[in-house]
């Protein structure tokens, strides 16, 4: 490997951009102030300058059109990259998304490719209010015909960059706003690490065992990651041993990695910032669930997300339903005690 | 359609209200949130300080407000925008729980669940949201609903010219065309979309062209006076009130601030503002009046000053409130059925 410096996420998304459109010049990007402004959270920082506004273009406030056209131009032998500002945005154009985007490919027998990338920030945890703090990223996750890649730092977000651009079909890249490495907003500095300089993919489907340990799993992705590693040095100091695994990406899903964490502990926690009902937690839960023939649990599985509200503003309201350090250590305590057959202390 | 006096000293003393509130709240929100008091190596943390999360205010647009809303009365309806301050003031909702609300107190209008983007007040008839382009449907259900009900209220849907690229606005307007609705439709163009102008996102230089596509009046009123804004508003308000259908009103406004609160501005020319805020529309009203022997400089000082107690007194009710239980953020999900 070449060179590595220390990036931020943001950073490192725009550089994996930058490598792709220099080597491919059939990849574009739009979306709105993703020019002059770089993007809203950075993603297409400095990109303007090197490639033009043929090639980074700042469309009007019309995302059914704009990702539309994304899906109509991938058909015709492009390869866009489309940024939606806010995930929370889909509203206004998911029809697109996943009645054309998702499911072209399918209805034409997969007789066309469509490589599109659709960039999205998502997350809370600076009051932001129910229309600008949400994940989502099971909603996309579960209608079929989208690829999910939700990384947790500079690193991954390149690799993982890359990949998206060169993939045929669509995927969604959702990077949380509080791991960017922005300097307005407040995030957890193990997101910006050492990033090479030269153009490198990480396959999709590969989860990360990010710290090892013998007693609890923790399945997690994105900003939580860097919150479950915080409470793992607690567990640690406490003398419990939790192991860490990011998903990086949820379609495809890394079940494999999941289930040998967890034949390994015995005990499973999943922490997540999306909501609880219908989600990534109940899935990885299911996986678990599904494979009791070959695995045994020690503790029923344990799961933290937003408890099926909408985020809200206040700073203590959401600072209670979405899942912090301190609600990781006590759940990974409880269910280093629970067993089995026996009720859990609540 | 011209003011009476009455109508120019209450659009007067808003407009000094709404300024005054932005300006505040511009300070407030500033709090807490710079070094050293934030994560090293941070400019700025916009999750920190009294009122966090992001922050829209709308220092210089003020006549759009008050000149449409000096022709409304309670029971008309108003949804306002993603910058809903000065709408929200001159239709009329109450300062104290309003400000409580964006300091996420229990006392404000949400009870701290909406935050300042997501203000409701169904006694004052008045809500608006984050989205673009959301404030056009909704008013077109509150036409219908006062047409369904027999009643000669309107409604008013305020969105940004960056808002008129959305289908939302395309489709609304055509509804309320095709049903006749008492909706008047009212463009804010400040020519800003974030760090977007108009001239680089809207096909036409005038959003107001577009009403002939749905075959309703489309009325432009060039400059950031709240006395034009009420001449052009007057006859539309009247028209739906009449049951003859929707306006749509395109009003030249200006944005002295950022997008939001902290927002560098890198797009914009740095004397832009400089060059907007001499031609300041509370001061040139003030000088009509004074002009016309409508105020005298007594008078003057006594509505600023009575305008900015209202002010303080709402921001001091913010901070002096109580935060939420937590876990009241486990309610109102959903009422009682």
């Amino acid at each position: 490997m070449t060179a590595t410096r220390k990036l931020t996420m943001a950073q490192a998304i725009a550089e994996g951009i930058a490598q792709e459109m220099e080597r491919d010049p059939k990849v574009f990007v739009m979306g709105e102030d993703i020019g002059k402004y770089g993007g809203i959270f950075g993603a297409t920082g400095g990109l303007l300058d090197k490639f033009g506004k043929d090639r980074i273009m700042d469309t009007p406030i019309s995302e059914t059109a704009f990702i539309g056209a994304a899906t109509g131009a991938a058909a015709a032998g492009m390869r866009p990259i489309v940024e939606l500002m806010f995930v929370d945005f889909f509203g206004v154009c998911m029809d697109q998304i996943y009645n054309h985007l998702a499911k072209n490919i399918y209805m034409a027998g997969g007789n066309i490719k469509l490589p599109v990338v659709l960039t999205t920030a998502i997350g809370g945890g600076y009051n932001d209010a129910a229309q600008h703090s949400q994940c989502l990223y099971a909603t996309f996750a579960h209608m079929p015909g989208i690829k999910v890649v939700v990384p947790s730092n500079a690193y991954d977000a390149k690799g993982l960059m890359i990949q998206a651009i060169r993939d045929d079909n669509p995927v969604m890249f959702m990077y949380h706003k509080g791991i960017m490495g922005l300097p307005w907003m407040a995030y957890f500095e193990g997101s910006s690490n050492d990033v090479p300089q030269e153009s490198y993919t990480i396959p999709f489907g590969q989860a990360k065992v990010v710290r090892e340990g013998r007693d609890v799993t923790i399945v997690t992705l994105s900003q939580m990651v860097h919150k479950a590693l915080l409470a793992a040095d607690e567990l640690a100091r406490q003398g419990v041993n939790a192991e860490v695994i990011d998903l990086r990406t949820l379609v495809p899903l890394d079940r494999n990695a999941v289930l040998k964490s967890v034949a390994k502990t015995g005990r499973l926690l999943i922490a997540d910032e999306d909501y609880l009902g219908f989600g990534m937690t109940g899935e990885i839960s299911a996986i678990v669930a599904e494979n009791l023939d070959s695995l045994s649990l020690k503790a029923p599985v344990r799961r933290l997300a937003v408890p099926n509200v909408p985020i809200p503003y206040s700073r203590p309201l959401e600072q209670f339903v979405i899942p912090q350090v301190k609600g990781i250590v006590e759940a990974a305590q409880q269910l280093a005690k629970a067993r089995v057959g026996e009720r859990m202390v609540a | 359609m011209q003011p009476t006096k009455e109508k120019l000293l209450w659009m007067y003393e808003k407009m000094v209200e709404i300024r005054d509130y932005e300006e505040t709240m511009a300070n407030v929100y500033m709090e807490g949130k710079l070094p050293p008091n934030i994560q090293k190596g941070l400019a700025f943390d916009i999750g920190s300080g009294p009122v966090p999360g992001e922050m829209h205010l709308a220092a210089g647009q003020e006549p759009v407000a008050v000149g449409t809303c000096a022709h409304l009365g309670k029971e008309d309806t108003v949804v306002g925008t993603h910058r809903p301050h000065h709408f929200a003031i001159a239709k009329g909702v109450p300062l104290d729980t309003m400000t409580a609300e964006m300091f996420g107190k229990a006392a404000g209008l949400g009870k701290g669940k909406g935050g300042h983007m997501h203000l409701f007040d169904p006694e004052h008839k008045f809500s608006c949201s984050g989205i673009i382009g959301a404030s056009l449907p909704p008013a077109c259900g509150a036409g219908l609903a006062a047409k369904k009900m027999g009643k000669n209220w309107v409604a008013v849907a305020f969105f940004g010219e960056g808002a008129a690229n959305q289908g939302s606005f395309h489709e609304s307007l055509n509804l309320a065309a095709l049903w006749h609705l008492p909706v008047i439709f009212i463009c804010e163009d400040n020519k800003w979309a974030i760090s977007v102008p108009k001239s680089e996102a809207t096909s036409v230089a005038w959003v107001a062209d577009r009403a002939s596509a749905y075959g309703i009046p489309g009325i432009k009123v060039a400059h950031n006076d709240a006395t034009e804004v009420y001449q052009a508003v007057g006859p539309a308000v009247e028209r739906a009130r009449r049951g003859e259908g929707p306006t749509l009103i395109e009003v030249k406004t200006d944005r002295y601030l950022g997008h939001f609160q902290g927002d560098p501005e890198v797009y914009r020319p740095k004397d832009e503002v400089a060059e907007l805020r001499k031609a300041d529309p509370i001061g040139k009203l003030a000088g009509d009046l004074k002009g016309r022997s409508m105020m005298t400089d007594d008078e003057e000082k006594a509505i600023v000053t009575r305008a900015k107690k209202r002010v303080a007194d709402a921001f001091d009710f913010a901070r002096k409130s109580a935060y939420p239980a937590a876990r009241d953020a486990l309610n109102d999900v959903f009422v009682a059925a």
